[in-house]
């Protein structure tokens, strides 16, 4: 196939695939099987791309015209093929992972679950190779909308005050802040695609620039930059698959995404270093990250907690993105990777132990490590590579951040970064020591792992955290491509 | 042969339609009749328009009269789409009715509901394509009287009411409107509107003309439902039979902006209008005030086709916003949300017309877990909504897109915010219906099954078009853009 048909694929597959579900809905046995058909099928894809990429290629394809002068288009840039390397790979070991989740819970409305789940990789893949800022917005808010049945899923008050909040947030950031930055980057560029150096150089004055850049950092709302943070939490009602592959991954990462491309592509490293109209940026991101960190220490709900780490983690991404440094910038794209697998295989292990225990708090989780060695084990590696425990995969974007902070001579960033690994252990560590060390409760019915295909997913992505910083050499190339 | 009438078939089909159903009396046929008349005129528009696209304006003398002493009949770029529009909704609503009018009027009034429907859309048709004030003036009235008539049919006896209510206004706007047309003729002799801009220079601000344009602008902005000349719409709407009420929300207002449009910029043109004259900042304004309010007041109506209606207020609100701004923007926002609007409310207004026929109703309650008892009909609503909101990859999308590219070209801040903001309110009252639909369980007992597929092909159609229109903008917006041009190049 042509790298334009693969493109074309790699959106399909993932939207045909939710035709089979749909239709394969009555037969339980043959509607995972297709999940699992299309996700395989996704990857092929998608790993069908690189080998043109790696090579300095950009593949591109354009469908039709949806305004004057603005096409719906694709581009496979390095940044797009990293996330929907990471997204397409995820969604395999998620689906397993699903599987076992869904039936040991008994779960309602399996079949709308796995067709929104494959419509919102369709989005993701979209938002990963558009080619201009319009056909990002299109996939962007389609990802919300197809994800907003999975918040709602199990349709009780609650889960309708979470859909609320996610939509609310996510709808009114995008239209209220991302949509007039986009219209007013066309009325003064002229042009949307993604441009390596930016289009903005020399449109429009530093305060204007800077305008625009808090319309789109804050418009993005799903890279959870407080105040636009509370959707994240929010959306925790949804079943633990969910938060896992797409609230740890999917939806968050096409966040952090899109700032990336918004800051290299959109308004250029070095215009924005030089109009000093950034300067405000890293001071928000750093103090999400400490604010959400302490927030995260004080929740006691296993899932909250993973959260708010999650919005601290992506504020990194925003951080590293602002300080404008090639470093920085390579940490950022990698940290987008390595984030990935250590979250999801958290909110795995969050979910192996609802499914098998029944606990969501973390004060029940006393002695749990000696009933789930394997789920415990998995957090742990997790844990630590969050925290930034070398050889991790976590500690490899770590310490480009900290070079990249040093080499712009930004003292704060280095400080938040120091500051906020000491709380990322102040909030991880004490889960940890508990589930090994402290003695169970006793009185409770006994139970063991949760179903192999959990265990196994979870030991996947763990695995892939361990192993990831000595297979970076792809990521990291691509990570470097971008930085330029 | 016939290429040559079609001007003139465009509106004598349907117009000759009605007295023979009227004659034959029976339901069936005249039904058929009223579909055969509605795809011919579809037809017809849809030949006129490519052949504007290809040749240029067409130019029809009524009767061999050249004019301006006969009527002429003139389709250019603006006309011919608002023509393609009103009649493509007309042969959508037509096949649907059969079965919407058979469960909710009584059957010897079903060939009346038919007779009307064709003189509506020939009324309809004929202010479109009229190239005589005058002439537009007879046309406005066979398209109220048959509104009317259209309202007072609904089964609900405030029915009678609402179309009372609308009678007493709209006769007003006509009246108002006349009056102007009447001044004009005082002021230059003619009632031609192509010699009618030829003329008026000559007579520019004296103070018959001034008047001409202040009575015509309040009466078809009664016709139009500007704020605060909307109160008859909301009742209207509410309470007319389903298929009558989709085909005037997505037809009927959207016609008069096009006559409001024509006097601004072809009669009067804009040197006059918008700048010697504050009527571009008042538009503003009260357009402002209609979308906000009838936005908030949308998202506390317990009946969802009164939402729907309020919501309508709103967006004519955006329509008339983009006239204020009188740029080539705003113009092609306008126009382009005139039709985009057009589609979107026909396509709800369908939808919730094949609900009303299930579930008897369409007052939230009846509307819990709708999304499992009618799921097409719930889908397209939601997707509807979304085009109602502005979503990117629907129709909506691309009048917000236009509506907020020209408040930030013309400098005014201000309007793009506004107009983002309001859509949220949009987001608020949609999720209402999701909500409803798919997060609330049914009310035992509550009647399940699809509407007919005769009701459910053609909403879906307009469902369809709403998404297509939002992808692939070139046959909208380039009509709309080469109809804002016309307006602003004809400017004496």
């Amino acid at each position: 196939m042509t790298p334009a048909q693969l493109i074309i694929a790699c959106l399909a597959v993932p939207a045909a695939g939710a035709i089979g579900i749909a239709l394969a809905g009555r037969w339980p046995n043959l509607r995972e099987g297709v999940t699992l058909a299309t996700a395989g099928l996704l990857l092929a894809c998608v790993l069908a791309l690189l080998p043109t990429v790696q090579a300095g290629g950009v593949p591109q394809l354009f469908v039709l015209e949806m305004l004057p002068g603005i096409a719906l288009g694709f581009r496979v840039e390095p940044l797009g093929m990293l996330f929907a390397l990471v997204a397409s790979g995820l969604w395999i070991v998620n689906s397993v992972y699903s599987i076992g989740y869904m039936r040991g819970n008994d779960e309602a409305h399996q079949t709308r679950f796995y067709v929104c789940f494959a419509l919102a990789l369709a989005a993701t893949m979209g938002i990963a190779f558009s080619a201009n800022l319009l056909t990002l917005f299109l996939f962007y808010e389609m990802l919300t909308l197809v994800t907003w049945p999975l918040v709602t899923h199990h349709g009780d008050a609650e889960a309708k005050q979470g859909g609320r909040l996610y939509l609310g947030f996510l709808l009114g950031t995008s239209i209220a802040l991302l949509l007039p930055a986009i219209i007013a980057t066309w009325a003064l560029a002229g042009t949307l695609e993604f441009t390596p150096g930016g289009i903005l150089r020399g449109t429009a004055s530093g305060s204007v620039i800077g305008g625009l850049l808090a319309l789109y950092m804050f418009g993005i709302g799903k890279a959870a930059l407080m105040p636009f943070h509370r959707w994240l939490p929010a959306a925790m009602v949804a079943p633990t698959p969910v938060s896992a592959l797409l609230h740890a991954v999917a939806v968050v990462k096409a966040g952090v995404f899109t700032v990336v491309k918004v800051v290299v592509y959109v308004f250029g490293v070095e215009t924005l270093a030089g109009i000093r109209a950034a300067d405000w940026l890293p001071a928000v991101a750093g103090f999400t990250i400490v604010a959400a960190s302490i927030v995260a220490l004080r929740s006691d709900n296993l899932k909250r907690r993973l959260a708010y780490s999650t919005v601290s983690q992506l504020s990194y991404v925003v951080l590293a993105a602002a300080l404008l440094t090639p470093l920085s910038v390579a940490g950022a794209v990698f940290h987008i990777a390595a984030h990935a697998v250590g979250k999801i295989t958290l909110f795995f292990c969050a979910g192996a132990i609802y499914t098998a225990a029944g606990k969501t708090e973390v004060s029940q989780l006393d002695g749990i490590g000696r009933r789930m060695p394997w789920t415990m084990g998995a957090f742990t590696v997790g844990a630590l590579s969050l925290i930034g425990i070398p050889p991790l995969a976590g500690f490899l974007s770590k310490w480009m951040m900290f070079q990249g902070a040093a080499q712009a001579g930004n003292t704060m960033a280095l400080a938040v970064l120091g500051l906020s690994t000491l709380l990322n252990a102040a909030y991880f560590l004490p889960i940890v020591y508990a589930a090994f060390w402290r003695a169970p409760p006793g009185g409770e019915a006994p139970h063991g792992e949760a179903p192999w295909p959990m265990v196994a997913a979870l030991l996947v992505t763990a695995g892939a955290t361990a192993v990831l910083p000595f297979a970076s050499a792809v990521p990291l190339a691509l990570a470097r491509a971008v930085a330029g | 042969m016939i290429q040559e009438h079609l001007p003139a078939l465009q509106v004598v089909v349907p117009l000759a339609a009605a007295p023979l159903i009227v004659l034959l009396r029976h339901a069936g046929i005249a039904w058929a009749l009223a579909v055969a008349a509605s795809l011919c005129a579809f037809g017809a528009s849809l030949a006129l328009a490519l052949e504007v696209a290809r040749a240029g304006p067409i130019s029809y003398a009524m009767g061999n009269w050249p004019p301006p002493w006969g009527i002429e009949y003139r389709v250019d770029a603006l006309s011919a789409f608002v023509l393609v529009l009103v009649s493509a909704v007309g042969a959508l609503v037509a096949p649907y009715a059969r079965r919407s009018v058979a469960a909710e009027l009584p059957r010897e009034q079903h060939y009346l509901y038919y007779a009307v429907h064709c003189l509506c859309l020939a009324g309809l048709l004929g202010m479109t394509i009229t190239g005589d004030a005058f002439n537009l003036f007879v046309f406005m009235e066979i398209a109220s009287l048959s509104m009317y008539v259209l309202i007072a049919l609904g089964r609900d006896r405030r029915a009678l009411l609402a179309a009372y209510q609308y009678l007493i206004l709209g006769t007003i706007g006509a009246t108002f409107y006349v009056i102007g047309v009447g001044l004009l003729y005082l002021a230059t002799g003619t009632l031609n509107i192509a010699d009618l801009a030829a003329r008026l220079p000559e007579a520019q601000a004296t103070r018959a003309v001034l008047a001409a344009l202040a009575f015509i602008t309040v009466g078809v902005s009664l016709k139009l439902a500007l704020f605060p000349l909307h109160l008859w719409l909301p009742n209207a709407y509410a309470y007319a039979p389903s298929a009558a009420t989709a085909f005037l929300a997505a037809t009927a207002t959207k016609v008069s902006v096009y006559v409001l449009l024509r006097f601004y910029f072809t009669v009067f043109g804009a040197p006059l209008v918008v700048d010697a004259l504050p009527v571009p900042q008042i538009l503003i304004g009260l357009s402002a005030i209609a979308i906000v309010s009838a936005s908030l007041v949308a998202l506390w109506q317990t009946d969802f086709k009164r939402l729907l209606a309020y919501s309508s207020v709103a967006q004519i609100g955006y329509i008339t916003l983009g006239i204020g701004m009188a740029t080539r923007d705003g113009l092609t926002a306008a126009v382009v949300h005139l039709f985009n609007h057009g589609i979107t409310k026909g396509a709800l207004f369908l939808l919730v017309g094949g609900v009303a026929l299930r579930a008897g109703g369409v007052d939230f309650g009846r509307l819990r877990g709708l999304g499992r008892r009618m799921p097409l009909t719930s889908l397209g609503v939601t997707l509807a909504g979304l085009s109602l909101i502005g979503v990117p990859g629907t129709a909506g999308f691309v009048s917000k897109w236009y509506l907020v590219l020209g408040a930030l070209e013309a400098g005014q801040a201000w309007l793009a915010a506004l107009v983002v903001l309001t859509s949220l309110i949009a987001v608020a009252y949609v999720w209402r219906f999701v909500e409803a639909a798919y997060l609330s369980e049914p009310e035992p007992g509550a009647p399940s099954g699809e509407a007919p597929l005769s009701m459910l092909v053609p909403s879906w159609v307009l469902v369809g078009a709403c998404l297509w229109f939002g992808l692939d903008t070139s046959y909208t917006v380039e009509g709309a853009r080469r109809a804002a041009a016309l307006m602003l190049g004809n400017a004496p």
